[in-house]
């Protein structure tokens, strides 16, 4: 039954490719307990982890040592009554309870700086919102570009301002060594300075539903500008005056605002698959309606209106893109919709 | 010097009734009053409890085989790991050792009869039971799956059964209260004349202790859940911002309630290993007011540090100081406590008996959880570990390593006491070997996972971490069959075990000097007082085979009814 599940969903992965969470990049080993230091925070974090780690080393190392030679050297022998001893001995339970809070103070000020550090606001930072959606991340910079994974620049500062759509989200790099949650209905920052150029995950470290496994992306960090810039740069208007380049801008937008819970493969997500839809007949909870410009019109501002079968309640989760995307970025979604046909293999008219 | 006719009498024989002969039927133990029976009854539910969950986690580590996932949805993946959570929390630890071997152990430690209110203690089993189902319900119907901590506003929003099953969380809340405020009451108006506070045996300090929290900390739980069942229901704004409630408060509602009931779940644990390092090691505890006192400070600085879970939350940097601060300051207690346990085991008698295996065990691995919450207190540490596997580890030491492990060696302790028979030594040991062994193989690897980045709470993962999740697999395989074969080793020996006398361990507290298994009225002849840790009033007897109270080898006295009876 295992082997079973497993080939399944290997052949699901295969096929989710293209279209699924970005192709990962290859882990970049740091340390043994640690990816890669590619922040400024980075270094600092990690020594003080190490700190901490002989410290216990040591404790532990003593307490093993202790109990071992105890068990050995007073093991019950026939015939043989335990020693008399003292039951308590209060100047060494003094010094062993407050030598070692030295050491906690130790950590807790080291702790605390660090903590400070990460905490005061860079100058001539550049603001990077971070919009985060059940199951989807999106990336703005300030000239108004934005992505799907996150594009930086090596050695430039960072401010993040973090906002959510919907539920508790946490914007986590490991490599940066750094999470802050994000709470709805408020804005959460945190600032980043990356330090080294490559590509790192980036993962939503708070539960937030269904498809929060899936909520991941990754951070590219670019040696200058101009390549950060050549990465997220899109020309909506250039493309938009013949039908490919507008197909091109409607991929661009489903990769960013929709794939996070559609895929256009087949594989079921927490919404319905778009792969092969357009103008079948589409079963919907209380009846049946044509997959065409309106329906998709429809689905992005009033998605509780049509419910496809399968998806009735509970999994009613769409939020609606009232105000978010415009009638002519709807037309763009809808086309490339209707580029991927309507001849997959689920699309047989019912 | 009594004949030994006399000792016989008094010591040597099992009672014709004893407190499950007393009466038959299924009314007699649904309606009793007997703490012990009651003990018994929690026994077998929160084991019950244990096995369900404990399969669903063993479910959860097959899917984390591969990379990509194995036989589960993501959707499936989210509603295990939240009824794992959930039912191992609130079912299964933080009953556990107090409502379970508490309710047989306490009462009898004080030469008591019953405990203050035994009507209120069969309505907490009750009310355990009502939770639970309520749980089950949850699971059965919709599901559940926000995790154990129903974090808004996620849990205000999802369709699955979150009414249900913090109703049960909240009914189980007051099964813990009941608990508490009867053991409270127990241990300040029946101990017996000539049992002073420092008399008591140091797991009654923990109990005591752990009610302190279970009375002053569960309402919070209670009705912060409840405010969650009205904001679903009648959309009260308390939590979800799209209501304009605050959803970082239901975080400090939360953990006010969850960082204490860790110390629920840790200190009745720590006063079995207290019990049984110094039984087994016949030497008296290693300096007792400072673990009884331990156990008051932890109590108390448990209510202060909620905030360090949430140092990635958004709250302010000065509120992280000062809980990251005092988070510190409970290191310091814990360490006590293992720095007396060992202090203990010098100059004694030392046997590796079951129960002291899993002392040993419980050390080793509670110092490993302690000292792994060191990295997560320090705050820049901690916003790397946070919600890492790093976390996952680190609790799983304390609550696994330290309360199952506890709750296993408590359980071979008082199983002669308990049953009247005596396990078999040498599959009990294996057992306790594979628990340790398989534990470790199971949540050493996650410490280094999730310092790597691995997240917890993804029902697939990056390649990367694959070696570490196969070892952690594997290991909880192990675990796995280490508890069951623990469970059987205690069940075949209350079938067939070799029948035991009174007092086996030569233990000096007041529970030993009953028949083994206690009769309905726990003693049959006066309670001899003694201090809980002096063995030197312990003698063994070869006739018995049992060790008897020193007195009892001088002149009898009349056997009289017992106190408070």
């Amino acid at each position: 039954m295992i082997a079973n599940g497993l080939s399944v969903n290997q052949l699901v992965g295969f096929l989710a490719q293209t279209d699924g969470p970005p192709k990962a990049p290859t882990f970049q080993q740091g340390s043994y307990f640690f990816p890669v230091q590619a922040s400024s925070f980075a270094k600092d974090s990690d020594w003080l982890y190490y700190f901490i780690f002989w410290v216990c080393v040591v404790f532990f190392a003593g307490i093993v040592g202790a109990m071992v030679y105890l068990v050995i050297k007073y093991r019950r022998r026939p015939g043989v009554d335990p020693q008399p001893s003292t039951s308590h001995n209060t100047p060494l339970e003094i010094a062993w309870s407050v030598l070692p809070s030295l050491l906690l103070i130790l950590m807790f000020k080291w702790g605390a700086e660090g903590y400070f550090d990460e905490q005061v606001p860079f100058d001539n930072a550049e603001v990077v919102r971070v919009k985060a959606s059940q199951f989807n991340w999106l990336f703005e910079y300030e000239n108004g570009d934005f992505s799907k994974e996150l594009h930086l620049t090596q050695f430039k500062n960072y401010e993040f301002r973090l906002e959510s759509a919907d539920v508790l989200h946490s914007f986590f790099v490991p490599a940066f060594r750094q999470k802050q949650d994000i709470v709805p209905g408020r804005y959460t920052k945190t600032w980043l300075r990356p330090i080294k150029t490559g590509e790192f995950r980036l993962y939503c470290a708070e539960y937030c539903g269904d498809n929060h496994s899936n909520m991941k992306t990754n951070v590219k960090v670019y040696l200058t500008d101009k390549e950060r810039l050549a990465a997220t740069a899109w020309d909506w208007e250039k493309k938009k005056v013949d039908s490919k380049g507008r197909i091109e801008n409607g991929q661009r937008l489903f990769s960013i605002k929709c794939a996070g819970c559609h895929s256009t493969t087949g594989k079921r997500m927490t919404g319905p698959n778009l792969n092969g839809r357009w103008g079948i007949d589409e079963k919907l909870v209380g009846g049946n309606r044509k997959v065409d410009e309106n329906y998709i019109m429809d689905s992005l501002m009033e998605p509780q209106k049509d419910i496809v079968d399968t998806f009735g309640p509970p999994n009613q989760n769409m939020p609606s893109f009232k105000g978010e995307l415009n009638v002519e970025q709807i037309d763009w979604i809808a086309e490339f919709i209707k580029s991927l046909g309507a001849t997959a293999a689920d699309a047989t008219p019912k | 010097m009594t004949t030994t006719a006399n000792r016989r009498e008094l010591f040597g024989h099992t009672p014709d009734k004893n407190y499950y002969t007393a009466s038959k039927g299924f009314l007699s133990w649904a309606l009793t009053l007997d703490h012990k029976r009651i003990g018994i009854m929690y026994l077998v539910g929160v084991s019950a409890a244990l096995f369900l969950a404990g399969t669903f986690a063993l479910i959860l580590r097959t899917q984390l085989l591969q990379p990509e996932g194995g036989f589960l949805s993501e959707k499936q993946y989210n509603q295990m790991f939240t009824l794992h959570g959930a039912i191992m929390v609130f079912a299964f630890i933080i009953p556990s050792i107090p409502a379970a071997l508490g309710n047989f152990v306490l009462p009898m430690m004080l030469g008591a009869k019953d405990v203050a209110f035994p009507r209120l203690n069969l309505c907490s089993f009750y009310l355990w039971v009502f939770g639970t189902l309520f749980l089950l319900i949850a699971m059965l119907t919709s599901g559940l799956d926000t995790g154990w901590t129903f974090y808004a506003p996620y849990s205000i929003r999802t369709q699955t059964g979150v009414t249900y099953a913090t109703m049960g969380t909240f009914i189980l809340g007051f099964s813990s209260i009941f608990t508490g405020l009867n053991f409270l009451v127990t241990v300040n108006t029946m101990r017996p004349p000539g049992m002073g506070w420092f008399q008591l045996p140091l797991f009654i300090w923990a109990l005591y202790s752990t009610a302190i929290i279970q009375i002053l900390a569960t309402p919070i739980l209670g009705i912060t859940l409840l405010l969650l069942i009205a904001e679903r229901t009648l959309h009260i704004a308390i939590f979800d911002p799209a209501l304009g409630g605050d959803p970082v408060l239901f975080q400090h509602f939360f953990w006010f309630y969850s960082h204490p009931a860790v110390y629920i779940m840790i200190l009745p644990g720590m006063g079995v290993i207290s019990e049984i390092i110094s039984v087994h090691s016949r030497k008296e505890i290693f300096g007792y007011k400072f673990i009884a006192f331990s156990s008051v400070a932890i109590a108390f600085l448990g209510f202060l540090v909620w905030g360090h879970h949430m140092f990635t939350s958004g709250q302010s940097v000065v509120m992280n100081m000062v809980f990251s601060a005092i988070t510190f300051t409970v290191a310091v207690p814990s360490a006590v406590k293992v720095f007396n346990w060992l202090g203990t085991l010098y100059k004694g008698s030392i046997a590796l008996t079951t129960p002291m295996c899993y002392a040993l065990a419980f050390i080793l691995l509670f110092g490993v959880g302690g000292l792994t919450g060191l990295f997560l207190a320090t705050i820049s540490v901690d916003r790397h570990l946070h919600d890492t596997y790093f976390i996952v580890a680190h609790f799983h030491f304390v609550m696994v390593g330290g309360t199952l492990t506890a709750l296993l060696g408590g359980l071979f302790h008082w199983w002669p006491k308990i049953t009247g028979r005596m396990y078999n030594e040498t599959l009990g040991r294996l057992a306790a070997f594979l628990v340790f062994a398989g534990f470790n193989l199971t949540f050493l690897p996650q410490f280094v996972m999730g310092s790597r980045g691995m997240m917890r709470r993804y029902a697939h993962y990056d390649p990367e971490f694959k070696i570490f999740h196969q070892w952690s697999t594997f290991g909880a395989y192990v675990l796995g069959l280490g508890v069951f074969l623990a469970y059987a080793v205690l069940l075949y020996a209350m079938k067939r075990g070799k029948p035991v006398s009174g007092n086996p361990w030569g233990a000096a507290s007041l529970e030993w000097q009953s028949s083994s298994p206690p009769s309905f009225h726990n003693f049959d002849h006066k309670v001899i007082m003694n201090e809980p840790y002096d063995f030197s009033t312990q003698v063994y007897d070869e006739e018995l085979d049992s060790y008897v109270h020193r007195r009892f080898l001088e002149p009898p006295k009349p056997a009289t009814q017992p106190q408070h009876s």
